[in-house]
């Protein structure tokens, strides 16, 4: 990098700066944006789970298997250019030949090809030997597939794994935490939260096209298909926040279809599923404001599509609303979390979202007002 | 050659007019002007009182209802009609708990406003009101699917497909009912 700025330099003291210099420059330049681009959040080669470390081992083998291939190549082909041809036995003039010059010109002489068999024996050798590595090559990457996926898919087997079921709909993700005490299942959205260190298997399904759940820092991608569930196995080594994005066009706001992924600690984990485990705060627990704003949910447009536990809002058309307020963001990680931004969402979504199913509100700004303070009492 | 490219210039004419029909077919508003949908609340939607006569209520100038002439407010309503459980008692037209919304028998009227006012006032024997749990414009488009029911909209924006199962023809196929605002049933009578 630092040399060919040198010689950038060098070439500008010149007063001219070639165009090949140039293209060298930004060549580099991007391949460093590029590589800079594969840490980090939302890469798959920053892997931060067995299954992914397994995938990132596999990209990174083909990666160096092709580079070596495609360095060979450009080696025999540079070769090829320099390497003066050695004079083959001389080549004899065929006398009958009855090719003329189209344009009416003389006869020209028509090329003739004599065989050299000793020669014949050796290219065929080496396109031979070569045909037979290139097999070989493809057979190490089509073994190294195979065992990969043998080891992402060994997870299925572990016991004490996390069960989850993720419904995907236009244009968002339904979290379901399963559990055999029918009581402790709840239903959140756009979040998941797992331990680190155990196994999480997550059942994949659809409720209306087909979604696939990418989150590129634990796994590969797995398509939710309509009425075909499907299962994958994912596991955190480490803590964190890991960002996931629906990886199948589904739609108008396809793109606004994210997902968190929180890795914590067992302890936390069970702190916040026992918390999302609760129904919501009974009326008699809310200050008057919140009450009002309780009260503009269940008698508008709110109630038809949403849940709160505990109430008399039980729709299933959009996100279950019990712990909105623990949540990081809105709208399928569309916009942050905030009183703002909720407000602005509640009265007109399509302007954030445009094509979502939450329809525009018109409420009064007092009964906005009570909503927030209702909405970010549910935590 | 001259009468050749007049009549390809008809041609093409006719097909430039046919293409920009459609498009208004296909146009998918997803912002509504909230003033403009609130402002049916502005009329009076029953003349129901004491006294009065038992015939359905009925507002002096008939509405236009523009979804109905839009294939995708009219398969937005056809949605709309199964998630806010409108099949629960209507099933899917042809009633059950409620009375079929596909034949010629409309017990409260089958015009836009009529359908309308049915859905946000709520009507005698079990149909709920649904006054400000459901938008105005979405109401519009679940009254634009209803009267598709009956071949009451226009077949080419009609939905051709239905998203449940079905044994019915598809409401763009359907034979036009002619509708009879009909007599009261027996049970939503005045008591005599």
């Amino acid at each position: 990098m630092r040399t060919c700025f040198r010689k950038i330099r060098r070439a500008g003291g010149r007063r001219a700066v070639s165009p090949r210099l140039i293209g060298r420059a930004l060549a580099l330049g991007a391949m460093t944006v590029l590589v800079a681009g594969c840490k980090g959040s939302q890469s798959a080669l920053d892997p931060k789970g067995p299954q992914a470390g397994r995938i990132a081992g596999l990209w990174w083998l083909t990666f160096w298997v092709c580079t070596a291939v495609y360095v060979l190549v450009l080696l025999v082909v540079a070769g090829a250019l320099v390497l003066k041809r050695r004079k083959g036995p001389p080549v004899a003039k065929d006398p009958t030949s009855p090719v003329t010059d189209p344009r009416g010109g003389p006869a020209s002489d028509p090329p003739v090809v004599t065989l050299d068999p000793a020669g014949e024996r050796r290219i065929g050798m080496v396109v031979g030997s070569a045909v037979g590595l290139t097999v070989i090559i493809l057979f190490v990457l089509l073994f190294a597939d195979f065992i990969t996926g043998q080891h992402v898919h060994g997870f299925a087997n572990t016991k004490n794994t996390v069960s989850i079921t993720l419904t995907g709909h236009q244009w968002w993700w339904e979290v379901r935490y399963d559990d055999s005490t029918p009581s402790d299942v709840f239903t959140t959205a756009n979040e998941i939260h797992i331990p680190v260190g155990r196994p999480v298997g997550i059942q994949l399904q659809s409720s209306d096209v087909i979604h696939s759940f990418w989150v590129p820092n634990l796994h590969g991608k797995k398509d939710l298909i309509p009425g075909h569930p499907t299962v994958i196995y994912l596991q955190a080594d480490q803590p964190g926040t890991y960002y996931g994005q629906c990886a199948e066009y589904c739609g108008y706001q396809h793109a606004n279809m994210r997902l968190v992924v929180v890795a914590e600690s067992q302890e936390h984990f069970d702190q916040w599923i026992g918390n999302q485990r609760q129904a919501a705060q009974p009326p008699e627990k809310l200050t008057a404001k919140q009450n009002q704003g309780r009260l503009v949910f269940m008698g508008r447009t709110c109630v038809m599509c949403h849940t709160i536990r505990g109430t008399g809002a039980g729709g299933r058309l959009g996100p279950d609303l019990t712990h909105l307020a623990t949540r990081q963001t809105l709208g399928a990680g569309t916009i942050p979390n905030n009183v703002g931004h909720l407000g602005g969402w509640v009265m007109d979504p399509q302007r954030i979202k445009p094509g979502v199913y939450m329809p525009q509100n018109s409420l009064s700004a007092d009964e906005l007002q009570a909503l927030l303070e209702y909405l970010r009492s549910l935590d | 050659m001259r009468r050749l490219s007049v009549a390809a210039a008809f041609v093409a004419a006719g097909w430039l007019a046919f293409s920009c029909a459609s498009c208004k077919r296909e146009e998918r508003g997803f912002r509504v002007d909230p003033p403009a949908a609130n402002s049916i609340y502005a009329v009076t939607m029953s003349d129901l009182h004491a006294g009065a006569s038992t015939m359905p209520s009925a507002i002096p100038t008939p509405v236009k209802n523009e979804y109905e002439e839009n294939a995708y407010a009219l398969s937005q309503g056809q949605q709309l009609f199964s998630q806010y459980n409108c099949t629960g008692c209507h099933f899917h037209g042809g009633g059950g708990i409620g009375p079929p919304l596909m034949d010629e028998t409309w017990i409260y009227g089958s015009r836009p406003e009529q359908i309308f006012a049915s859905i946000v006032e709520g009507r005698p024997n079990g149909m709920p009101s649904f006054r400000d749990k459901i938008p105005d414009f979405q109401v519009w488009q679940l009254a634009a699917y209803v009267r598709s029911l009956g071949g009451l909209t226009s077949p080419a924006a009609a939905p051709g497909r239905e998203d449940h199962m079905n044994s019915t023809t598809p409401p763009n196929s359907v034979k036009q009912e002619k509708p009879k605002n009909s007599v009261l049933p027996k049970s939503a009578e005045m008591p005599g």
